[in-house]
């Protein structure tokens, strides 16, 4: 199963803006293992642009999207 | 004397008088300073009913008791005084160096009463204070009015002027200060545009009193280390700037678009910090005694510029339906040259883009480039014209609300209070609705920046389309920042330092004895006498309200589809925590529990 994941700010250093991912029973945790993402660098993790558990199981065509630490206003 | 100088100036324009004033420090300590001071002096001097760009209202500019001092960010200044835009207080709050200067030349604030025949500036050189003629100067750009007067007065004076949107009285425009920080917000440029004052030229030599040097240094140090090791503060800001929220609020699916037509926009990456860094960025920029530096300085076309912020990256682009980021540089640079608010500007922009949608507006109106979505080479030009007020740039000039209202859709406005709302649809972010109906200052998101919790996860992650809880959140952040705004300190701070942390700052400046409780309820205590300005002022209380399409219309697609802001269910408790009746006002009770007697603000 295909699952996309939007990257941002630092995260995009050598990975790109989006990386696709197949995986069987992909969850957060697993995808971003594969693309050397570390959970402890993630301020904010969302599934379908909704607040996201690192362990939630994806279906066929969620996204992530995560980020560092980011702020303003 | 420590935090404060005790004095201040009294300048009156019309007779030329200039006048140094002892400041109560009781007075200053109850209200802080900056914010909370200035509005303590508007409601003893100015009757809140006053048309604003009448002799009757003044001009102040605050500092705070941390402003000038060696404390994290503690350069900030207040501008306060009556909104010809709202009708509210305004205090617009702006960074840069010119507040620290004015500090260190020995006032707290400077207060200008009535209105001037000719043009003027004031100049400041310490204890030589002089009013000169603006005439030369009148019409200028904010740059080369500041080049001109550090030529004039020597190059380390810092300068704070207004641009050719104030000198016309358009109601969004700004004051700037050292070129390209701006007191944005609610029209403050139209006031002292009013007055013929251009410009404050200061040139100050004097270290602001500190209590216990030794003590500062530890609390100093301590909050240093919080703000570099804060992922905001200590990276975040400083690598993108306030423009990495683009995706972030676009993600969500609560990034307005086209004038809140939506809240999603497919084409936001191109106008994100992460582009910017990219494509524009040449270095950071920091304001006086800022670890963060989330300045950020640009070169388009081989011209260097102050870059956008978040706010304005969203106005100019994707709430006017554009992804050109390099027009967008560019109207921000335009409106930093013309002193208008970014925010106001662009907004106002969309509004009248919305208006030719419905072909409310007819195209034989508009002479030049079509104000139409998506094109990116309407904003420059429609910036200057509204700041000139040339053809529709005339009806441009008094902001979105009034604009719409001419067309007869005045629900077309994204305002609150006839202040054009920020770059945050409050539709999936409940409790930052609740903050924007409730700002004392009309539509407005660092009055309470509840985006932290909600959507940023500091101090802790909220659910942004629950309610529960929210009203104390929006209650607690507003009083905080009110106290943030009257310390003198910037906002970013409060990502990573808390009550306790700026308790103990002022407490080693000032010798004051504040705790954390008492520095929200000092923040709580601005935020009631502010709140009674605006009542006096006859803001009605069932303008604590949103625009129409946002109680009604559910946000059409993305992550937020469906959603309104729930706002009817949030108003009750929130007034309830404020010790408010039932209708938003604050009773007998509440305001002598804050000290605030009933009478001295000549409520009776």
């Amino acid at each position: 199963m295909k699952v996309e994941i939007r990257l941002f700010a630092t995260f995009r250093e050598g990975r790109g803006k989006t990386v696709v991912l197949e995986q069987n029973e992909p969850t957060p945790r697993s995808l971003l293992r594969d693309i050397g993402v570390s959970e402890e660098d993630v301020a904010i993790l969302l599934i379908n642009g909704r607040d996201g558990d690192f362990d939630q199981t994806l279906k066929s065509g969620d996204y992530i999207s995560v980020f560092p630490p980011v702020g303003g206003g | 004397m420590y935090g404060y100088n005790g004095k201040y100036l009294r300048i009156n324009l019309k007779t030329k008088e200039i006048k140094v004033e002892t400041l109560d420090l009781e007075v200053a300590n109850k209200f802080i300073g900056g914010r909370g001071l200035g509005t303590k002096f508007m409601m003893d001097e100015v009757d809140p009913k006053v048309d604003a760009l009448s002799p009757e209202n003044k001009l102040m500019v605050v500092t705070g008791a941390l402003t000038g001092t060696p404390t994290p960010t503690g350069g900030r200044y207040m501008v306060v005084t009556k909104s010809p835009l709202t009708g509210t207080i305004a205090s617009s709050n702006s960074g840069g160096f010119f507040g620290a200067e004015l500090k260190s030349a020995g006032y707290d604030m400077i207060i200008f009463e009535d209105q001037s025949e000719e043009p003027v500036y004031l100049n400041i050189v310490d204890d030589q204070v002089e009013l000169k003629s603006a005439e030369t100067l009148w019409g200028k750009l904010v740059g080369e009015t500041t080049d001109i007067l550090q030529e004039a007065h020597g190059e380390k004076t810092r300068v704070l002027t207004i641009g050719p949107g104030g000198e016309n009285l358009s109601l969004i425009a700004s004051i700037m200060n050292d070129k390209d920080r701006a007191a944005g917000r609610s029209g403050v440029g139209a006031v002292m545009g009013s007055k013929n004052l251009k410009a404050i030229v200061v040139k100050g030599s004097q270290k602001v009193g500190i209590k216990d040097e030794e003590a500062l240094k530890a609390v100093f140090k301590e909050s240093i280390k919080k703000i570099r090791e804060n992922g905001v503060t200590g990276q975040g800001l400083p690598t993108y700037g306030t423009a990495v929220l683009v995706n972030i609020i676009n993600e969500n699916g609560v990034y307005p678009y086209r004038n809140f037509q939506a809240a999603q926009d497919e084409n936001a990456d191109d106008i994100s910090g992460e582009s910017m860094r990219d494509k524009f960025l040449v270095k950071n920029t920091a304001c006086y005694r800022c670890p963060i530096a989330c300045g950020r300085w640009c070169k388009v076309d081989d011209v260097e510029m102050a870059g956008p912020e978040y706010e304005t990256l969203w106005a100019f682009g994707s709430d006017c339906g554009i992804n050109d980021l390099k027009e967008v540089i560019k109207a921000n640079h335009w409106c930093n040259e013309l002193g208008l608010d970014t925010i106001s500007t662009g907004t106002t922009l969309a509004a009248a883009m919305e208006l030719r949608q419905l072909d409310l507006v007819k195209a034989e109106e508009i002479e030049g480039e079509p104000l139409e979505f998506g094109n990116a080479q309407s904003i420059v030009e429609w910036t200057k014209k509204l700041a000139y007020r040339e053809g529709f740039g005339d009806k441009l000039a008094v902001g979105s609300y009034r604009l719409a209202d001419m067309y007869g859709r005045p629900d077309l406005s994204m305002s609150v209070k006839k202040q054009e709302l920020p770059a945050y649809d409050p539709r999936g972010i409940q409790g930052q609705g609740l903050q924007y109906a409730t700002s004392n200052r009309g539509g407005c998101h660092v009055r309470g920046y509840l985006i932290s919790p909600e959507i940023l996860g500091l101090p802790e992650k909220l659910d942004r389309l629950s309610l529960e809880g929210k009203a104390l959140w929006a209650k607690i952040f507003q009083d905080l920042t009110a106290s943030i705004d009257s310390l003198g300190l910037c906002l970013f701070t409060s990502f990573a330092l808390g009550a306790d942390d700026y308790a103990k700052l002022l407490n080693a400046v000032a010798g004051t004895e504040h705790t954390a409780e008492s520095i929200l309820e000092a923040g709580d205590r601005v935020w009631n006498i502010e709140k009674m300005f605006n009542l006096e002022a006859g803001i009605d209380p069932s303008e604590d309200k949103l625009p129409k399409r946002l109680l009604e219309e559910g946000i059409p697609d993305g992550p937020s589809k469906g959603w309104v802001t729930k706002l009817d269910q949030l108003l009750p408790e929130y007034y309830a925590l404020r010790g408010w009746s039932a209708e938003g006002i604050p009773t007998d009770e509440k305001l002598e529990s804050l000290g605030l007697q009933v009478a001295s603000l000549g409520l009776n």
